[in-house]
């Protein structure tokens, strides 16, 4: 496809990561190379079929499958990038079929990120234009197929659900009938894209394609791998970070039935059964003895007393505009600092995953968000090179960045060495809990000035763990900064003239962390929005009047603000202890401003009473999932702003299990009205941006019920009692 | 050897009494579509009917069920209440991952069958026992209620 | 300060003495007859181990015994080493950490003789002379015999030495006086051994001394009186210790285990669990897993029939009648507490029930149990609090815990929720009641 030229400019054919600091989180464009002369990089065979690129594949029959190069977590992208396919092809988008992307990063890396991953809401954003391109080449190609056939102009024929018609002749042909000819003509170097007026799917509530089988139980799961001859695992870690195995009594263990096998590696003891409950008993029986280690003694007091001696320090400026000390020395200051705490994921699917490992092969049968990944870290681990090692993807019970991880395949693959035949390891609730991957604790030093109701000087320095020099060193690690753990501070929405963002990187000992549904802006559009209501008060202003006047320069959030502030009947009276709270953010390129109404009652008990979000997300593909995925994310930020913590004792994770790590239950959730904005731009991100948005709006509904301003999450009822109100 | 009869089928399986029932299902039977997600009887994950009821599978030992009708995911749409469930749920789009839904749908379904006509609060008792992580609560209740009204 | 924290201990002595000049009788006093030293007993010796360990050698006796004496409970922290101490035993004016007790030259005992161990165990006087509060049972223990004492010490001496240094208790004056402690032993240790009954049966015997001299039941059933000595006057009448409620236990009918029959006691030692009794939980599912569900049936036997004899004492405040499964709608039933209604939804339906009969085990059916028919509440809330975790024949059985997730105010609710819906008499727990109860256990 025409793109390959440019990228063949490119230094390595590996994408290359550019970020714009300024613009956050936004990163060169890369498109995969579909090498239709190169066949070898597509292990999915195309023998027979119309192959145009890595996305599209016709048969003589017409049937068009569409590889998905995003993988599906809840968040709809099997149904938004078939629509956005099959709006340039105009397909017939009730017959096409789906089909997971293999492990190929030159074919299906994420142009945004490089890698073959799903996350930071992106997919829409990422595969916007190239699935657009893929779809018009093919579409052109196939025209002109047809064109030739019956010596007319490609320009007079037209093409609608598979069809490609002649109107003048009156003749119309398949796209099925078409493939080889089609096959046989160069790939069009600048395909005409549609005008967004003339789309047919895009903007429509299409059903989603995904979920017929997920409500019948025949949707498969990692977690539902059946392979014959299958054994099943669990395993468990040292509940100390870091600790290993120092001795196994297997004797109880071996005695129970069922039980077949002990495996003990030199960090993981498991047991391998004829199911589950045999396994599970089997772990039960097993004495271990664990060698804990250096960091048996590590408790979050600890990390908390670090991060905060680190955060005093000055970090490294990520950007600064206007004069910072001339700012600061105007007008009256304040000063803020706001923490967050370590969270796990606790996707509904737990942490599993089946393998098959043999002395010249490695099977692996996963949902995961980095199959890519997935596959060169079980190679590793199975000590095969990459071409041996098949990985198999399947539906994700969540991902919530959980599943950018691979830890999960690594244990299974070393375990699954030293098992005959395939076997499906899960992890209990309590291990995927108490050996996550976990969002970082962060902790945000604000200080800002006020001249004549503005904000004249904000210097904001964020400290904690860098994600990206983990996860993504090439770009996403740049000078000391981690874009991640910066977005949506650089990017800040308001007017402000002089400002300093800053960031320190802050490791804490032991615990590892990784990325969640949304990390630096879960927890700099917190810091932001909840300082800007302080600020708010202090200027004597309503919070939202507060916000307008410095959004100039962002009209999109702007009117989302106007928006959100009519429809959630801002400024209408409330009962004493009720109060609304508001937060705008531009993050993942959705312009969202929110209103949490919520009332704190006497025991300090907080009850969400309703949410309303208005959002501008650029061309909304499928309006219906936009809504979902908001109501959702909302969701997901509230129940980690009300009650989610992860604590560290004694080197080990206190919670568990949902006794221990509580989840906001359908009883405790309000109505949450989601207004789409109309828009013409490209399409934003929406999967993280409600989990974004949740917890600020929430907490500054709390300081306007009761004036209590909360400086850290999760809130604490204790504080809020009437009792304890100061 | 025990034998259990599942959506109408007997199904005859070698497991120790103490098993619980979900592990027989999924491991033993094969029929995936009812989830683990705790197994403390804390998530719904893994909600089956034994003659209707909405019991927790993870910890119901299977050799206490006995000749009690199960319905599981895959079965309950062959019940009237059940298929205007997964209907509702449909054509409201309910669902996202997806993971928990088969413990909801049978947890709406049991709900149904006892009480055709839920109020708010109906809702709220029969479903705060199933947790949704991708929070699709607010299309829940809805699509309960769209149900009820065709059922 | 000194002089009025010497007037307070002045004052606790005196009271003492009256509570001792009140006459309180000693622990089998209630059996009436007439007693005999241990040598001059013709029938079937109750002490030490019963006959299938006979023959056994001095430290397999004693692994018997240490368990029908339940050293391991306190003498092990949650996680901790066995026997290498370090519980934390929350008391009103401080906290006392259990100690040491392997045979660790300088973090245990390994220094102690024979006599050292028999004065510790008996008398309540360590090697270095200083006194043991009585939170160490040994006004019960004194009723061992020398053989079965030193028995235990032979065990205790095979294990591994744990070199884990005791934690300093934190009493505040003048409670931090362990010198109090002799005088307060002068009173309340009989510093006396088992002596059997010669009205009574042998298997009574032997369960009396199981359950003096070893189980020490007393030591939570039995209330105290100002003094902090047990009220043998109220024995087995039921009394709160470390937080949880341990319950009437005497054959009255209404509140005591009366109406059980001896195949339920029987089971509910052994197994911990009585169908349609409950299960144990707290301390005494401690007790049962480390203790009870170790002893020889015939010793469980034992134990019942002593349990049975002791005279019958009601607790007024604990309904005769329990009662019946609640209906199995949530509309009907209770109709208040909409909060502790929803926790029950949320948290605890799942396995209970609307009913309180549970649909997954017998063991998770609360309906009928003393428990939610006991006004006071206080081990449905800690049960709330802190969960249970019990090791049964055939695999585990637990209750999550929800103390952490949970508020006062929720813990309140669903607590006053349950007794309501499940009783005969509701509770009405408050926030503090269950801040308080957070702090009163073991830890
Ligand atoms: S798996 Fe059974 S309730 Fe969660
Ligand atoms: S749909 Fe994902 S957990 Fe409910």
């Amino acid at each position: 496809m025409h793109r390959s030229e440019n990228s063949a400019s490119l230094p390595s054919r590996r994408a290359v990561l550019k970020s714009s600091l300024a613009a956050g989180f936004t990163l060169a464009f890369y498109l995969p190379v579909r090498a239709a002369n190169e066949p070898e990089q597509t292990p999915d065979t195309t023998a027979g079929q119309f192959a145009p690129n890595a996305f599209i594949r016709i048969d003589h029959t017409g049937k068009t499958t569409l590889v998905m190069p995003q993988v599906e977590m809840g968040q709809g992208v099997y149904t938004a990038i078939p629509m956005i396919l099959a709006e340039e092809l105009d397909a017939d988008f009730s017959k096409v079929e789906l089909k997971n992307a293999p492990p190929n990063e030159k074919l299906y890396a994420n142009p945004m990120l490089g890698v073959q991953a799903t996350g930071n809401s992106n997919s829409v954003r990422a595969f916007w234009k190239p699935l657009r391109q893929a779809g018009a080449a093919t579409r052109a190609m196939l025209m002109q197929a047809a064109a030739q056939q019956w010596q007319v102009d490609p320009a007079s024929c037209t093409a609608a659900n598979s069809v490609v018609t002649h109107a003048a002749s009156g003749r119309s042909i398949g796209y099925g009938d078409l493939v080889d000819a089609a096959a046989a003509l160069p790939v069009p170097q600048d395909p005409p894209l549609k005008n967004p007026k003339d789309f047919t799917l895009i903007g429509k509530p299409l059903k989603r394609l995904d979920t017929p089988k997920k409500s019948n139980g025949s949707a498969i799961y990692g977690i539902d791998a059946m392979l014959p001859g299958m054994k099943f695992a669990t395993l468990a870690a040292c509940p100390v970070f870091g600790g290993k195995v120092a001795k196994v009594d297997d004797t109880a263990a071996k005695a129970v039935p069922g039980v077949h096998q002990i495996v003990v590696l030199d960090d993981v003891v498991a047991v391998v059964g004829d199911h589950m409950w045999a396994a599970k008993k089997g772990l039960d029986a097993l004495k271990i003895t664990w060698d804990e280690g250096p960091n048996a003694k590590i408790s979050s007091a600890d990390i908390w007393a670090d991060l905060r001696a680190a955060s005093k320090k000055d970090g490294v400026v990520a950007k600064s505009v206007g004069d910072l000390a001339k700012g600061l020395a105007q007008g009256e200051r304040f000063d803020a600092e706001y923490e967050l705490p370590f969270l796990a994921h606790a996707t509904m699917e737990p942490m599993n995953c089946t393998v098959h490992v043999t002395p010249d092969s490695c099977e692996v049968w996963i949902g995961t968000q980095t199959i890519s990944r997935v596959q060169q870290y079980a190679a590793k681990a199975a000590g095969l090179p990459l071409e041996k090692v098949t990985v198999h993807q399947h539906l994700l019970g969540g991902g919530f960045g959980r599943r950018l991880e691979w830890d999960m395949a690594e244990s299974a693959v070393r375990i699954g060495k030293q098992v005959d035949g395939p076997v499906k390891v899960v992890w209990t609730r309590e291990e995927d809990v108490q050996h996550d991957i976990y969002r970082p604790v962060y902790r945000n030093v604000i200080s800002a000035t006020l001249s004549d109701g503005k904000i004249a000087a904000w210097k904001y320095r964020v400290s904690g763990s860098s994600v990206m020099a983990r996860w993504l060193p090439a770009g996403g690690y740049k000078n000391g900064i981690d874009i991640d753990a910066v977005d949506s501070a650089v990017d800040m929405p308001y007017d402000i003239p002089n400002k300093q963002i800053e960031y320190v990187r802050a490791e804490p000992p032991a615990v590892p962390t990784g990325f969640w549904r949304g990390v630096g802006p879960n927890n700099n559009v917190f810091a932001v929005e909840s300082f800007m209501d302080e600020l708010a008060r202090k200027a004597g202003k309503d919070p939202i009047d507060f916000r307008r006047g410095m959004l100039d320069g962002n009209p999109r959030l702007k009117a989302a603000l106007d928006l959100v502030a009519e429809k959630s009947g801002w400024g209408q009276p409330l009962p004493a202890r009720v109060g609304r709270g508001v937060c705008v953010q531009p993050s993942f390129a959705s312009f969202i401003a929110t209103v949490v109404e919520a009332e704190v009652d006497e025991h300090g008990e907080v009850h969400l009473r309703r949410v309303t979000s208005a959002v501008d997300t650029g061309i909304a593909v499928n309006p219906d999932i936009i809504v979902a995925q908001l109501q959702g994310g909302l969701i997901f930020g509230l129940t980690a702003a009300l009650w989610g913590e992860i604590t560290i004792e004694n080197g080990r994770v206190q919670q568990s299990n949902f006794n221990d790590y509580r989840m906001l239950r359908i009883d405790e959730v309000p109505t949450i009205d989601i207004h789409v904005m109309k828009s013409s731009e490209d399409p934003g991100g929406i999967g993280e941006t409600g989990a974004t948005a949740g917890p600020p709006a929430l907490r500054n509904a709390i300081y306007a019920a009761t004036g209590i301003a909360l400086r850290r999450l999760p809130i604490d009822r204790k504080a809020l009692a009437l009792a304890n109100k100061a | 050897m025990t034998t259990l009869n599942i959506n109408g089928e007997s199904k005859t399986f070698d497991a120790p009494d103490d098993m619980p029932l979900l592990w027989v299902l999924r491991d033993v039977l094969g029929m995936t579509g009812t989830k683990f997600g705790c197994g403390i009887a804390q998530c719904g994950a893994c909600t089956v009917h034994i003659d209707g009821n909405p019991v927790r599978s993870c910890l119901l030992p299977v050799g206490s069920i006995g000749n009690k009708a199960v319905t599981t995911i895959e079965g309950v749409g062959a019940t009237p209440v059940g298929a205007k469930v997964q209907k509702a749920w449909l054509d409201l789009e309910v669902i996202q991952c997806g993971y928990c839904q088969s413990g909801q749908i049978m947890s709406a379904a049991a709900l149904l069958a006892s009480t055709p006509q839920p109020e708010d609060a109906d809702i709220d008792l029969a479903m705060a026992g199933n947790i949704c992580r991708c929070g699709t609560y607010v299309r829940i209740r809805e699509a309960i209620k769209r149900a009820a009204g065709e059922v | 300060m000194r002089r009025t924290a010497l007037l307070i201990l002045a004052i606790l002595i005196v009271a003492a003495f009256f509570a001792w000049r009140q006459f309180n009788p000693g622990p089998l006093a209630f059996a009436g007859g007439s007693t005999v030293a241990l040598a001059d007993y013709k029938d079937a010796n109750p002490t030490g181990v019963p006959a299938s360990l006979a023959n056994a050698d001095v430290v397999k006796r004693g692994e018997y015994l240490v368990r029908a004496a339940d050293c391991l409970a306190c003498h092990t922290a949650p996680g901790g080493q066995a026997y290498a101490g370090g519980l934390a035993i929350p008391l009103p004016f401080g906290t006392l950490y259990s100690t040491n007790i392997t045979p660790d030259k300088d973090a245990g005992i390994g220094n102690y003789s024979d006599q050292d161990f028999l004065n510790a165990v008996q008398r309540g006087v360590r090697k270095d002379g200083t006194r043991l509060y009585p939170a160490m049972p040994y006004p019960s223990y004194t009723y061992m015999t020398d053989a079965d004492a030193l028995a235990i010490k032979a065990y205790l001496f095979s294990l591994p030495p744990a070199h884990i240094a005791n934690r300093p208790d934190t009493l505040t004056f003048p409670y931090n006086q362990r010198w109090a402690m002799g005088p307060w032993s002068f009173f309340f240790n009989a510093d006396t051994r088992f002596a059997p009954n010669t009205s009574q049966t042998p298997q009574w015997n032997r369960g009396a001394y199981l359950a003096e001299a070893l189980a020490h039941c007393g030591e939570c059933h039995t209330p105290r009186n100002l003094a902090f000595a047990l009220d043998n006057r109220k024995k087995f009448a039921g009394a709160v210790t470390a937080g949880w409620r341990a319950y009437n236990i005497t054959p009255d009918k209404g509140s005591g285990i009366g109406a059980w029959s001896d195949d339920e006691v029987f089971a509910y030692l052994a197994q911990g669990h009585a169908v349609g009794r409950g299960t144990a939980a707290g301390p005494m599912g401690e007790a049962v897993d480390a203790s009870f569900s170790h002893m020889a049936p015939e010793d469980v036997h034992a134990l019942v029939t002593f349990l049975r004899s002791v005279p019958p004492i009601a607790s007024p405040d604990l309904p005769a009648t329990l009662a019946p499964p609640a209906p199995a709608s949530p509309k009907d039933g209770v109709a208040s507490n909409a909060l502790g209604k929803k926790i029950f939804a949320e948290a605890c339906v799942s396995c209970h029930n609307w009913t309180g009969v549970s649909a997954l085990t017998p063991f998770a059916t609360i309906a009928g149990t003393r428990g939610v028919n006991d006004p006071t509440a206080t081990n449905v809330a800690q049960i709330v609090i802190s969960g249970t975790r019990r090791h049964e024949p055939d695999g585990v059985v637990s209750m999550p815990a929800f103390g952490s997730i949970l508020s006062d105010t929720e813990i309140a609710a669903v607590v006053n929720y349950v007794t309501a819906r499940f009783g005969s008499a509701k509770s009405a727990v408050t926030e503090n009641d269950v801040a308080d109860l957070r702090k009163q256990t073991s830890r």
